[in-house]
C-alpha cells in the first residue's frame, strides 16, 4: 500500500498533462507531498516513484539537491519562517531580525520549535530587497522587519 | 533632462493593475491579433533590430539568440521564461510579475509566436509565493478568454503556459540548471555547445528568456523598434563588438539608502544618479564606501568608480564583470568590506551546485579563509591567497561549466583590489565582529 493517499496520487496524476514525460513531474509531485505531509518520507518517495515510473534513488536525488524538501526525521512545523541572510537584508539588520525570531522559539535556524509551531530557516535573497530585512512565513513575504513588528507577527501564527 | 516616463513600470500603481480587464483597458492584447499574423521571422527581425539585450544578466542579444533555433525542426520547440530570480539585490522581476502579470503574458505569446512554440514553461523561484498567486489567475483569466490554448483568438495558434515552482535553488537561474531542474532532476548546468537552442528542455530546441525581457518584447511590439532604440547608449564605436544598451531597465537599489526602491531608466544612469537623484541619498548622513553595481556576482565599484555609467558595457570598464541584473546595492563607509565579502562568499558557497571543483572547492575555502579572518585569525597572506583562489576558477579561466564560479570569484578579487586596505586593517587590528546573530548564521 502506498504511502501516499489516493487524493495526492490523484493530484500527482494531474500534473502528468503537462509535461511530455513523468520525470518531470518530480518537483511538482515532491511540492504536493511536502505541503501535505510536512515531510516527505522514504516510503513517500517511493510512492512518487511508482506514480513517476523512476527508480527511488531518482527521485531522492533530485530531492535531496534541494534544501527546501525535509524528510520525515526532520519534519516542518504548522509554519515555517524564512529569515534573509543575504547582503541587502545583513546591511539593515537581518541579524537582529533572525536573533529575535530564534529566541522567540528557542530554535536554531533549521529546527523545529518544542511545540511544533513553527520551523525556522535561513534564506538566501528572498528577492524583496526594497523591504530589507525580509522575512517569509510560508510563501507570504513580510517587509521591512525589525525587532518588535517581527514579533508583533510571530505574534499572530 | 527630462523625467523618464515608466513603460515596463508604467501600470504598477494602478489599482487592480494584475486583472485582464484593466490590462485590455490600458490596451493590452488590443493587437495581439495582428502581431500573431505577422510572419514569425519578422517578430524576430523586429526585436533583433530593436537591440533588445537580455535582461536576465548576461546582456546576450535576444533577437539574435531567437535566430539560433533550428529551422524548419519537426518536433516541438519550446520557451522557458526565467523567473527563478535569485541574485541578491535583485527584485525588478517579482514587481513586474505581482504588479503586471499580462505584459509578461503578452510578450510570451509574442515571443512563442516568433519562435513557432506552442508550449512555454514559466519557472518560477517558490519563494514567490504573491507571483505566483497572480501568476496562476491571470494565466486562468486568458485560457477563459481564449488568449490562450487551442486556437487561441481564432488565429490558429496554440500556445499553453505552465506555471512550474522552483524549490530553492540559485543554481536555477542558470539557463541550463533551469532546464535539468524543469526535467526533474538537480540543477546542474549542462556542458554548453549544445545551447539550448539546438537541443534544450527535453532535448528539443528551447529559447530561455527573463521576464523583463519578456516585457520589453510586449513593449517593443506595440511602440516599435525605432522607440526603444531611441532609449539607452549607443555601440561604443571604439568597441566593433558593443552591441549598444538600448531601452529602459528596471534598475533595483538597495542596502544603505534612504529609499531603497526599484525605479525605470534609460539604460546608461550613472550609480551616484540612481543613488542621490532616486533612492533618496546614502543613510544617515553618510557617503557610500562601495556599490554593487548589478548583483553580488559582478563585483564592486568604488566610492571613486560612482560615475561609472549602468549600461551593458559600463561596469566592465571599471573592473566589474558585468552589468548582471542591475541591482544596486550600496554600502556606506561605516561597513567592513571583510564583513559584506564574508556575506558574498557564503551565498556563494551555498549555491554552488557542486558539480565543478574549483568552484565548489573554491567558494567553501574563500568562506572559511574569510571566517578565519573575522573571528581575528586571519593573516595578511590570506589576501594573496583569497585572490590566487578565485583567480584559478570559473569559465573565463576555464575550469567550470557555467558562470556561477565567475560570479563567486569577481566580487573577491574586486574587494581585495578595491578595499585592500579594509582586509589588512581588519586582519591587523583582528577586530571580532560576531554577534550571537551572526554566530548563528554561520552554522549554515
Amino acid at each position: 500500500m502506498s504511502a501516499l493517499s489516493e487524493e495526492i496520487r490523484e493530484r500527482i496524476r494531474q500534473e502528468f498533462p503537462k509535461y511530455p514525460n513523468k520525470r518531470a513531474v518530480t518537483l511538482p509531485a515532491l511540492h504536493i507531498v511536502h505541503d501535505a505531509m510536512r515531510a516527505v518520507s522514504t516510503d513517500a518517495i517511493i510512492g512518487i516513484a511508482e506514480l513517476l515510473e523512476l527508480h527511488p534513488a531518482e527521485v531522492h536525488d533530485t530531492m535531496s539537491f534541494y534544501n527546501f524538501f525535509k524528510d520525515e526525521k526532520h519534519a516542518l512545523g504548522n509554519h515555517r519562517i524564512w529569515v534573509c541572510r543575504s547582503i541587502s537584508c545583513m546591511l539593515r539588520g537581518g541579524e537582529e531580525v533572525l536573533e529575535k525570531v530564534c529566541n522567540k522559539f528557542h530554535v536554531h535556524p533549521g529546527q523545529t520549535s518544542a511545540n511544533g509551531k513553527v520551523t525556522l530557516e535561513f534564506a538566501e535573497c528572498l528577492g524583496a530587497c526594497e523591504g530589507a530585512p525580509c522575512i517569509l512565513v510560508d510563501d507570504e513575504c513580510h517587509m521591512d522587519m525589525n525587532a518588535e513588528s517581527v514579533s508583533a507577527l510571530i505574534e499572530k501564527l | 533632462m527630462a523625467k523618464f516616463e515608466p513603460v515596463l513600470f508604467a501600470r504598477i500603481n494602478k489599482p487592480d493593475s494584475t486583472s485582464l480587464t484593466t490590462y485590455k483597458a490600458d490596451g493590452g492584447y488590443a493587437r495581439i491579433k495582428e502581431f500573431l499574423s505577422m510572419a514569425p521571422g519578422d517578430v524576430t527581425n523586429l526585436v533583433k533590430d530593436a537591440g533588445l539585450r537580455g535582461r536576465g544578466g548576461a546582456g546576450f542579444p535576444c533577437g539574435l539568440k531567437w535566430t539560433f533555433l533550428p529551422k524548419d525542426h519537426p518536433g516541438p520547440i519550446y520557451l522557458c521564461i526565467n523567473a527563478d530570480e535569485s541574485e541578491p539585490g535583485t527584485f525588478n522581476n517579482r514587481i513586474l510579475m505581482e504588479k503586471d502579470p499580462h505584459q509578461l503574458i503578452e510578450g510570451i505569446i509574442i515571443a512563442c509566436h516568433a519562435i513557432r512554440s506552442s508550449n512555454a514553461y514559466l519557472y518560477l523561484r517558490y519563494e514567490y509565493g504573491r507571483s505566483y498567486r497572480v501568476l496562476d489567475a491571470a494565466i486562468k483569466e486568458c485560457y477563459a478568454a481564449g488568449l490562450l490554448g487551442k486556437n487561441l483568438l481564432g488565429t490558429g495558434v496554440n500556445l499553453d503556459i505552465v506555471l512550474h515552482r522552483g524549490a530553492g535553488a540559485y543554481i536555477c537561474g542558470e539557463e541550463t540548471g533551469l532546464i535539468e531542474s524543469l526535467e526533474g532532476k538537480r540543477a546542474w548546468p549542462r556542458i554548453k555547445p549544445p545551447f539550448p537552442a539546438i537541443e534544450g528542455l527535453f532535448r528539443q530546441p528551447t529559447i530561455v528568456n527573463n521576464v523583463e525581457t519578456l516585457c520589453c518584447v510586449t513593449q517593443i511590439l506595440y511602440r516599435g523598434g525605432a522607440w526603444f532604440k531611441s532609449i539607452g547608449v549607443p555601440p561604443d564605436p571604439s568597441n566593433p563588438r558593443d552591441p549598444g544598451s538600448y531601452g529602459p531597465k528596471l534598475y533595483c537599489i538597495s542596502g544603505h539608502v534612504n529609499k531603497p526602491c526599484c525605479v525605470e531608466l534609460p539604460l546608461g544612469v550613472t550609480a551616484r544618479e540612481l543613488i542621490e537623484e532616486h533612492a533618496g541619498g546614502v543613510w544617515k548622513g553618510r557617503k557610500a564606501k562601495a556599490v554593487v553595481p548589478g548583483g553580488i556576482s559582478m563585483g564592486f565599484l568604488s566610492d571613486k568608480e560612482l560615475d561609472t555609467k549602468l549600461d551593458f558595457a559600463g561596469p566592465g570598464k571599471v573592473g566589474c564583470l558585468g552589468l548582471g541584473t542591475a541591482a544596486v546595492v550600496v554600502i556606506d563607509d561605516q561597513t567592513s568590506m571583510v564583513d559584506v565579502l564574508f556575506n558574498c562568499c557564503r551565498f556563494m558557497s551555498h549555491e554552488s551546485c557542486g558539480q565543478c571543483t574549483p568552484c565548489r572547492e573554491g567558494t567553501a575555502w574563500m568562506t572559511k579563509i574569510l571566517t578565519r579572518i573575522r573571528i581575528g585569525q586571519g593573516r595578511i597572506e590570506d589576501l594573496d591567497l583569497l585572490m590566487e583562489v578565485a583567480g584559478s576558477m570559473g569559465i573565463i579561466p576555464g575550469t567550470t561549466i557555467c558562470g556561477l564560479s565567475d560570479g563567486a570569484a569577481w566580487p573577491v578579487k574586486n574587494a581585495i583590489s578595491k578595499f585592500r586596505g579594509d582586509f589588512e586593517e581588519y586582519i591587523i587590528s583582528k577586530r571580532a565582529t560576531e554577534t550571537s546573530a551572526q554566530k548563528l548564521m554561520e552554522v549554515h
